[in-house]
C-alpha cells in the first residue's frame, strides 16, 4: 500500500463522509457501548472478589476491536495478548462464555483452564490470548505461513501492545512475515504505555511504524480513537492484503483509560493527558456523528447504551450459574492423543 | 538390512515421513540448500521443495513460534535447531506456548510439532556450545523428550515423533551422526515410551541414553573380563519414561549406575534414581549411584573436558562401589 520507506498513509483528520449507512452504524454504536458496559462489569465483578488473577480491560480502546473485527472475513484469524476479553467476543465467542471463563466456570471458552489472559475457541478462529509480551508474534507468523502453505486467501491479525514491539520477538516474527510474504497484519494497540511506562522512555523512535521500514513492509497509522476511520482504513487494508499477501503493520493510535491492569490505579499519567484523550472517547465521537448526521437521538443513543448494558448483565448472570470445572479436568489436556 | 549412518538414519524417517504426509515441513538454519549444518536433511529440498524444506533466518524464537502457530491450524511442522544450544532462545516458545496450548485451550489446540537438533558435548566445542537440555525440558508438563543412542532407533523414533500429536524434543548428538548401524529395510516405527535392553546382565543395572550408552557399553565389555555382567538399559524416551522396564532390571541385578551428560542436580537421572529408591528400595542392594558432569561450564582444553564429562575412568569406579567391589 504504502511507498516502502515513506511515511505511512493515514487516516486523515479531516471530516470525511462515511460510506456506512444508518444501521451499520447504530449497530457499530451498540456494540462498542456493550464493550464498555462488558469490561465495567469485569472490573466491578473483580472488585467485589468474584474471580482473580491479571485482569486487563480495554476501557477507551473500544473502536480499533470493533473497527477491526467488522473488515474481517469470520474465516480470518486473529491471535492476541493478555488484554483480549472484547477481541474474543468481537471474534465471535459469546460474551457469556468469556465472563464464565473469568469466574473459573467448565463452560467458559477454555474450560476455566485459561481466565482472563487466556481466551480461546478453535471455532471461531481465535487463536489465544497469550501472557507472554510479544509471544503472540511468532504464532501468527505460523499462521500466515500455514494459509500460504494451504493456498488459502484468509489473514492473520496479530494484536499486540506498543511496548511489545521492543521484544526480540516482534522484530524475528516480522522479518519472517516480510521475507516470505505472509499474509499477517500486525497491529499495534499504540495506548502509549506499557504497564507504567511511557514508550517514549523505552524506544528510540517516536512513531512505531517506523519499525516496518526496517523490514520493507507495508504500514500505516490510524486514530483509533475513531471507529469510522478505522474501519474503512483497515477494510483497505485487508482487501489490498488478499490481493497481494504482503503483510501490513498498522500504527493504532488508542489511550487506555483504566490502569494496565486492576491492581494499577495509573498515577503516572497527568489528569490534562486523561481529560484530553477521554475527550475523543470513541463512543462520543460516534455519538455526535449520528446526532449530527441525524441518524440517531440522544434516546435512542441511550437505548442502544442501555441494551449494552442489560447484555453485559446477562453475560454475568449466566456466568454466575455456571458449574465449576470437575476435580478430574486437571489432568486431561495435557498431552493429545 | 541395510548399513546408514546415524545422520542418514534419521534423514531417511523424515524422508518417508514428508512422502506420507504433505501437512509435515522442515524449517530451520541451513536445512534446506546448504543440506543440513550436519547434514541431516541432505537431499530434501530436492524431493520436496523450497515450500517445504524451509532455510530460516537465524530466528530461534522465531521460527520456534512460527512452527507453533502453523501447527495450531493444522500443519505438522520439523523445527530444526543446529544445536539445543541454540534452541535455548526458541525455550520462550517450547515452554511458554507449545507446551501449554493444549492445556490452555482445554483440548481445542493441539501442536503436533517436532524440535530437534544435536544436544550435548562434542569434542572441545567449549562451555556454549556443550550443552545437554532434557533436565530442563522433562520437567515441562506437555513434552514428550526422545533420545536415541543407535541409527535404528534414531529412525523408528524419529518416525513415531512426527507422527506424535504432541511437542516433541528430539534430541540428536554431533558424536553420532557418523554412526553406523543396521536399520531394517522395511518401514519401522518404535512406540514413544518404551524402553530398550541394548546388554543383558545379571549383576547391575546400568541406564543411559545417548552417546553414553556407547559408554556404558564399553564399561560393560570391559567389566565382562572381570566376570561382571552389566544390563544396559537406554530408556530412550525421558518423557514418557518406561519405567517398568527400568524397575525390572532393577528386581534382578539389585544395584544400578545412571551414566548422564548433565548436571547432578534436578536432572532425568536424579529423577530415576529418586524413583528407583522409592518403588524398589526392598529390592536394592546398594544406593543407587548418578555418574555425571562435574558442576562447571565446559572448558575447552582436551584435557579438561575429558575430567568434566562422565568418561570410562568415573564410571567403572561407580560401578565397583555399588558392586562393593573397591
Ligand atoms: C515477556 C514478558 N515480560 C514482561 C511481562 C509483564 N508485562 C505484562 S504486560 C506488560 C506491558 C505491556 O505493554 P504493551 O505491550 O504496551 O501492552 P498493553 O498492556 O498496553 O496493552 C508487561 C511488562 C510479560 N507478561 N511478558
Ligand atoms: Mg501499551
Amino acid at each position: 500500500m504504502s511507498p516502502k520507506g515513506s511515511a505511512p498513509e493515514k487516516s486523515s483528520g479531516a471530516k470525511q463522509e462515511s460510506k456506512h449507512d444508518k444501521q451499520w452504524l447504530l449497530s457499530v454504536y451498540q456494540e462498542m457501548c456493550y464493550y464498555r458496559r462488558f469490561e465495567e462489569r469485569v472490573l466491578q465483578a473483580y472488585t467485589q472478589q468474584k474471580f482473580a488473577g491479571f485482569c486487563h480491560v480495554h476501557i477507551g480502546q473500544e473502536a480499533l476491536c470493533v473497527g477491526v473485527q467488522r473488515a474481517l472475513r469470520d474465516h480470518d484469524y486473529m491471535v492476541t495478548g493478555y488484554r483480549s476479553h472484547t477481541q474474543a467476543i468481537a471474534k465471535g465467542i459469546p460474551g457469556r462464555q468469556v465472563f464464565a471463563e473469568l469466574f473459573g466456570r467448565v463452560t467458559g471458552c477454555a474450560k476455566g483452564n485459561g481466565g482472563s489472559m487466556h481466551m480461546f475457541s478453535k471455532d471461531k478462529r481465535f487463536l489465544g490470548g497469550h501472557g507472554i509480551v510479544g509471544g503472540q508474534v511468532p504464532l501468527a507468523a505460523g499462521v500466515g505461513f500455514a494459509i500460504n502453505y494451504e493456498k488459502k486467501d484468509d489473514i492473520v491479525v496479530c494484536y499486540i501492545g506498543d511496548a511489545a514491539t521492543n521484544q526480540g520477538q516482534f522484530h524475528e516474527a516480522l522479518n519472517m512475515a516480510a521475507t516470505w510474504n505472509l499474509p499477517v497484519l500486525t497491529i499495534i494497540e499504540n495506548n502509549r504505555y506499557g504497564m507504567g511506562t511511557d514508550i517514549k522512555r523505552t524506544t528510540s523512535i517516536d512513531h512505531l511504524w517506523k519499525r516496518a521500514l526496517a523490514y520493507d513492509m507495508d504500514h500505516g497509522q490510524v486514530d483509533a480513537m475513531n471507529v469510522i476511520k478505522t474501519h474503512e482504513f483497515v477494510s483497505n487494508v485487508v482487501a489490498n492484503m488478499r490481493k497481494t499477501k504482503r503483510p501490513y503493520l498498522l500504527d493504532a493510535i488508542c489511550y487506555r483509560y483504566k490502569g494496565h491492569s486492576v491492581s494499577d490505579p495509573g498515577l503516572y499519567r497527568t489528569k490534562e493527558e486523561m481529560t484530553d484523550w477521554i475527550s475523543k472517547d470513541p463512543i462520543s465521537q460516534l455519538g455526535e456523528y449520528l446526532k449530527k448526521n441525524k441518524m440517531a437521538s440522544d434516546e435512542e443513543l441511550k437505548a442502544l447504551d442501555t441494551k449494552g448494558k442489560e447484555m453485559a448483565k446477562a453475560d454475568e448472570a449466566w456466568a454466575d450459574e455456571q458449574p465449576i470445572p470437575p476435580d478430574e479436568q486437571a489432568w486431561q489436556n495435557v498431552y493429545a492423543d | 538390512m541395510a548399513i546408514l549412518t546415524y545422520r542418514e538414519a534419521l534423514g531417511r524417517a523424515m524422508s518417508e515421513e514428508m512422502a506420507r504426509d504433505p501437512k509435515i515441513f522442515l524449517m530451520g538454519e541451513e536445512v534446506a540448500q546448504y543440506n543440513g549444518a550436519y547434514k541431516v536433511s541432505k537431499g530434501l529440498l530436492d524431493k520436496f521443495g523450497p515450500e517445504r524444506v524451509i532455510d530460516s533466518p537465524i530466528s530461534e524464537g522465531g521460527f520456534a513460534g512460527l512452527g507453533v502457530g502453523a501447527a495450531m491450524v493444522g500443519l505438522r511442522p520439523i523445527i530444526e535447531m543446529m544445536t539445543w544450544n541454540f534452541g535455548i532462545q526458541g525455550f520462550d516458545q517450547i515452554i511458554n506456548h507449545a507446551a501449554k496450548m493444549l492445556y490452555m485451550s482445554a483440548g481445542q489446540f493441539s501442536v503436533p510439532i517436532v524440535f530437534r537438533g544435536p544436544n550435548g558435548a562434542a569434542h572441545m566445542l567449549a562451555a556454549q556450545h556443550s550443552q545437554t537440555v532434557e533436565g530442563m525440558l522433562h520437567q515441562v508438563p506437555g513434552l514428550k523428550v526422545v533420545t536415541s543412542s543407535c541409527p535404528a532407533d534414531g529412525y523408528g523414533l524419529l518416525k513415531s515423533a512426527i507422527r506424535d500429536n504432541n511437542p516433541v524434543i528430539f534430541l540428536e548428538s554431533e558424536m553420532m551422526y557418523a554412526m553406523k548401524g543396521e536399520v531394517p529395510d522395511e518401514e519401522h516405527l518404535i512406540p514413544l515410551g518404551v524402553g530398550s535392553i541394548k546388554r543383558e546382565g545379571q549383576h547391575v543395572t546400568l541406564i543411559a541414553w545417548t552417546k553414553m550408552v556407547s559408554r556404558a557399553m564399553q564399561c560393560a565389555e570391559q567389566l565382562a573380563a572381570e566376570g561382571i555382567e552389566c544390563e544396559v538399559i537406554d530408556p530412550r524416551c525421558l518423557r514418557p519414561l518406561d519405567e517398568e522396564l527400568i524397575f525390572n532390571s532393577i528386581r534382578k541385578t539389585h544395584r544400578c549406575v545412571i551414566i548422564e551428560e548433565a548436571y547432578q542436580a534436578a536432572s532425568v537421572g536424579s529423577y530415576i534414581s529418586e524413583q528407583i529408591h522409592r518403588i524398589c528400595f526392598d529390592d536394592l542392594d546398594a544406593p543407587v549411584l548418578r555418574v555425571t558432569n562435574e558442576f562447571v561450564p565446559m572448558p575447552y582444553a582436551e584435557n579438561l573436558e575429558h575430567l568434566v564429562l562422565p568418561e570410562i575412568e568415573r564410571i567403572i569406579p561407580a560401578i565397583k562401589q555399588v558392586l562393593y567391589m573397591d
